[in-house]
């Protein structure tokens, strides 16, 4: 089947959608936060993996999710308690079966003997025998493939051919099921020689006549090869509502499948009318049924419906189609800067529409840029959802006792971040549970609930989206950093460091101040990785801790990867782009606000506020000295948290909206350098990543940069 | 004129499964969401044939089954049942509720297919 594949991908798509509603109920049973749904919910996203994973034959999941699916219909049923233990049971085997299914996703299964484990401890927590289940799950669907729609005109020998009689009277009720005997009939007859003779023996007097009830009865005389199975199992659904009864002239015959088909007999039905009081079925199932489903089908209202076949309209579309819209944006947003300039320099430019229009195409493509950009856009939900799962297993590991609690779960990110996002995240998290929470002995000997939290939240700030994982723990121990740091070699033994720096060095390569490394936070990846994963988003990280209280980790982003407002300014001979948003602002600063730092280092005076103060250019290597006239204009900008920088720039063109290009993919990592792009005269400028530049300092090593622009 | 067919699962999986296996069959179909969505569809879509999951937020199986034959717009349509279930006793609770026939998923599409069109006889 061609569709085979897409709807494979559809049942990740919404077991990913069930696991987080089951995980979610779950959890809100256990914090007593449940409705009244809630154990049905939780009992339907089971079943609904159970029911997909069926339909693609994935047995262990089907296995799994039934025997899981029992334990919460015994819940739901009331002959379970929600007891603690019983619900860490429940959600560890949530956090199994998502295993599962990610397994399968990859195409691999889950070790069968885990599997087993998981469930078997989750049944002796609900007190149930795994194996005295009363029937074990069957995945056959039930034989309703009778003779109908199979290849009829390959009929067996004729000498199979022998007589039936069956007769047939529908309980006067059966209309109200939406059986039709007229249906059953022509089901019955096939293709088969048959005599049918009505019995109207039980029609009322014309008065007492309800179109409703039904008051035939029938009996067909077959000549047939069908099996007596197979001739009953037409009436497999009207069993129970009827009086039927089979006589056969000889015993049922083997069935054909295995015999010899004759060449074609041209069959078609005859209906021999034997008595004059025998119509053939059908011009008597419509006076007496008149509102018979046959009949109800014309309805003025069906074309309209077609258009309407759900509720909400909304349409699930290929991420890599979303993707080229944002490419082609891009390219869109390059030329219309290029048009822009090419119209500016021409003779006829000054002209009144020719300015009106190119306003409007400027706003027009940044309209389309913020639609596109809130396609791709999703709440950090499912994000923040999984971070529950590592709570869980980080405290479990570290004999922690924690709790996650989440805000601002519907704050929408571009959704090429979120995917991102979930690596360095989850190591924070688990860092916040292993280095930021006292075990729960030390919380209740100083007086804090033993179970600690951990509090994720997201936020639109400022153009920027700002995420914080915030921990109730003891807070950073800075003299243990300090000493950490000094022994590694990380800062010199007498560096005088403020608390801000302290804390700063957690990020720095290589450092891990657990003393009994765990498995969990793991020995090398470091809160390092965490910071260069956040720069490769265009974001930053930042730390701020309160001794005995706990830490703050905070991440900021920008909304987008594909397109940001920038200054276009000169240095050095170089056309250089900053982000609008880290722009505090602008200057030309006097030569008495300028202060100077040992030999090199300066800083400058703003309104009382001294900032450090670097010039552009020698930061990034064009140069080494100012030549009169150059740095004289001086852009504020924000860098991490707090503090601002001032950097000094030999000119400023103008500002725009520019086309986020990558480095790292064509030429790699530049230091004070976050990617390039492409302005309207077609040359190549860099986006300077300022809290970047500080960290290089007045006067790097002459990074090895040429510029395709030169 | 083709058959149609109102199908009604709350699993985005299997409507898809059904809105694929069904129309290459040739029958119109349109899907509903839930017990619900299915009974606020139900006038305009007036369907040939109703196929409904069991389990389903809002409104189940059960609760569809009843209130398309106590309602007054389509009272006597074929319904059938399309579930994972298998127990004897949820049978006899959706025939009394009004079922018309049973299939237990997972469906093979031939036998989907042939029963759609034994119940409703195309």
């Amino acid at each position: 089947m061609a569709g085979a594949i897409d709807l494979k991908d559809i049942f990740f798509v919404e077991a990913e959608e069930l696991l987080s509603a089951l995980e979610e109920g779950l959890r809100a049973i256990q914090t007593g936060a449940q409705e009244a749904d809630t154990v049905n919910a939780v009992f339907r996203a089971v079943h609904s993996i159970k029911g997909g994973a069926g339909a693609f034959d994935l047995k262990p999941l089907v296995n799994f999710a039934h025997r899981f699916e029992t334990v919460l219909d015994a819940l739901r049923g009331g002959q379970l308690q929600p007891e603690p233990a019983l619900l860490g049971a429940l959600l560890h085997a949530s956090d199994h079966l998502a295993d599962m299914i990610g397994a399968s996703r990859n195409g691999s299964e889950t070790d069968p003997e885990l599997d087993e484990r998981v469930i078997l401890a989750l049944e002796a927590q609900a007190g149930m025998g795994g194996h005295k289940e009363e029937e074990a799950f069957v995945f056959e669907p039930l034989a309703l493939d009778g003779p109908f729609g199979m290849d009829l005109s390959a009929l067996p020998l004729a000498s199979l051919q022998r007589k039936v009689v069956l007769t047939f009277r529908p309980h006067s009720g059966a209309f109200a099921s939406g059986h039709d005997p007229a249906f059953l009939l022509r089901d019955l007859c096939g293709t088969d020689e048959v005599e049918i003779e009505l019995d109207q023996t039980a029609l009322p007097a014309p008065g007492g006549f309800d179109p409703g009830q039904s008051y035939l009865g029938w009996t067909i005389t077959l000549q047939t090869e069908r099996s007596d199975r197979e001739l009953l199992a037409v009436f497999d659904f009207i069993e129970g509502n009827c009086d039927l009864h089979l006589e056969a002239e000889m015993e049922t015959p083997p069935d054909p499948d295995g015999t010899l088909p004759e060449p074609n007999r041209a069959p078609s039905p005859v209906v021999t009318a034997s008595a004059p009081v025998t119509p053939p079925p059908k011009p008597v199932a419509a006076p007496k049924a008149p509102d018979a489903p046959a009949a109800t089908s014309p309805q003025p209202a069906a074309s309209a419906s077609a258009a309407s076949t759900g509720p909400r309209p909304t349409i699930r579309v290929d991420i890599d189609r979303v993707d080229r819209l944002v490419d082609i944006l891009g390219e869109l947003v390059i030329h219309q800067a290029m048009l822009t300039e090419a119209i500016e320099q021409s003779p006829g430019f000054g002209s009144v529409e020719v300015d009106r229009s190119l306003d409007q195409l400027r706003q027009l493509s940044r309209q389309i840029q913020e639609s596109v950009m809130a396609i791709r856009a999703q709440p950090v939900k499912p994000l923040f959802d999984r971070m529950h799962r590592i709570v869980r297993e980080a405290s479990m590991a570290a004999g922690k006792s924690a709790r996650l609690v989440t805000e601002g779960e519907n704050t929408e990110v571009d959704k090429t971040i979120i995917e991102r996002l979930a690596d360095p995240l989850t190591h924070m998290i688990r860092n916040s549970v292993d280095h930021g929470l006292e075990k729960p002995a030390r919380r209740d000997e100083i007086g804090k609930p033993t179970e600690g939290v951990v509090k994720l939240s997201a936020a639109h700030r400022s153009g920027r989206i700002v995420i914080t994982v915030q921990d109730d723990g003891g807070g950073i121990d800075r003299d243990k950093v300090r000493q950490i740091a000094i022994e590694k070699g990380l800062v010199p033994p007498n560096a005088e460091l403020s608390p801000q720096e302290i804390d700063a060095l957690l990020f720095l390569p290589g450092f891990s101040t657990a003393t009994e490394v765990s498995a969990l936070s793991g020995r090398g990846v470091g809160m390092d990785v965490v910071r260069s994963e956040i720069a490769g988003l265009g974001g930053r990280v930042g730390i701020a801790s309160v001794r005995g209280q706990g830490t703050t980790l905070t991440i900021s982003l920008p909304l987008t990867l594909a397109v940001l407002d920038g200054m276009v300014f000169e240095a050095a001979g170089q056309t250089l782009v900053l982000p609008v948003s880290t722009i505090i602002e602008t200057l030309r600063p006097d030569i008495m606000m300028r202060h100077t730092l040992g030999r090199t280092d300066s800083v400058l005076d703003v309104r009382g506020r001294c900032l450090p103060l670097i010039d552009v250019g020698a930061a990034l290597g064009f140069r080494r000295t100012l030549k009169p006239g150059e740095g004289e204009i001086v852009v504020v900008v924000e860098r991490g948290d707090d503090g601002a920088i001032a950097l000094m720039v030999d000119g400023i063109r103008d500002q725009r909206q520019v086309v986020i290009k990558g480095l790292e993919a064509n030429y790699g990592q530049i230091p004070g350098i976050a990617a390039a792009t492409v302005l309207g005269d077609g040359s190549v400028a860099l986006i300077v990543d300022p809290s970047d530049l500080e960290a290089i300092g007045p006067n790097p090593p002459r990074p090895n940069v040429f510029l395709a622009a030169e | 004129m083709s058959l149609r067919i109102l199908a009604i699962d709350d699993s985005l999986t299997m409507r898809e499964m059904l809105r694929q296996t069904l129309t290459e069959a040739g029958f119109d179909v349109v899907l509903a969401e839930d017990g619900i969505d299915g009974l606020t569809q139900l006038p305009d879509v007036a369907p040939d044939l109703i196929l409904t999951d069991l389990n389903m937020p809002n409104m189940d199986g059960f609760g569809l089954i009843e209130a398309v034959r106590a309602g007054d717009v389509a009272p006597r349509v074929p319904i059938l049942v399309l579930t994972t279930e298998s127990a004897a006793t949820l049978k006899e609770r959706a025939r009394q509720a009004g079922a018309t026939g049973w299939i237990t998923k997972p469906f093979d599409e031939h036998s989907l297919v042939s029963t759609i069109r034994r119940v409703a006889a195309v």
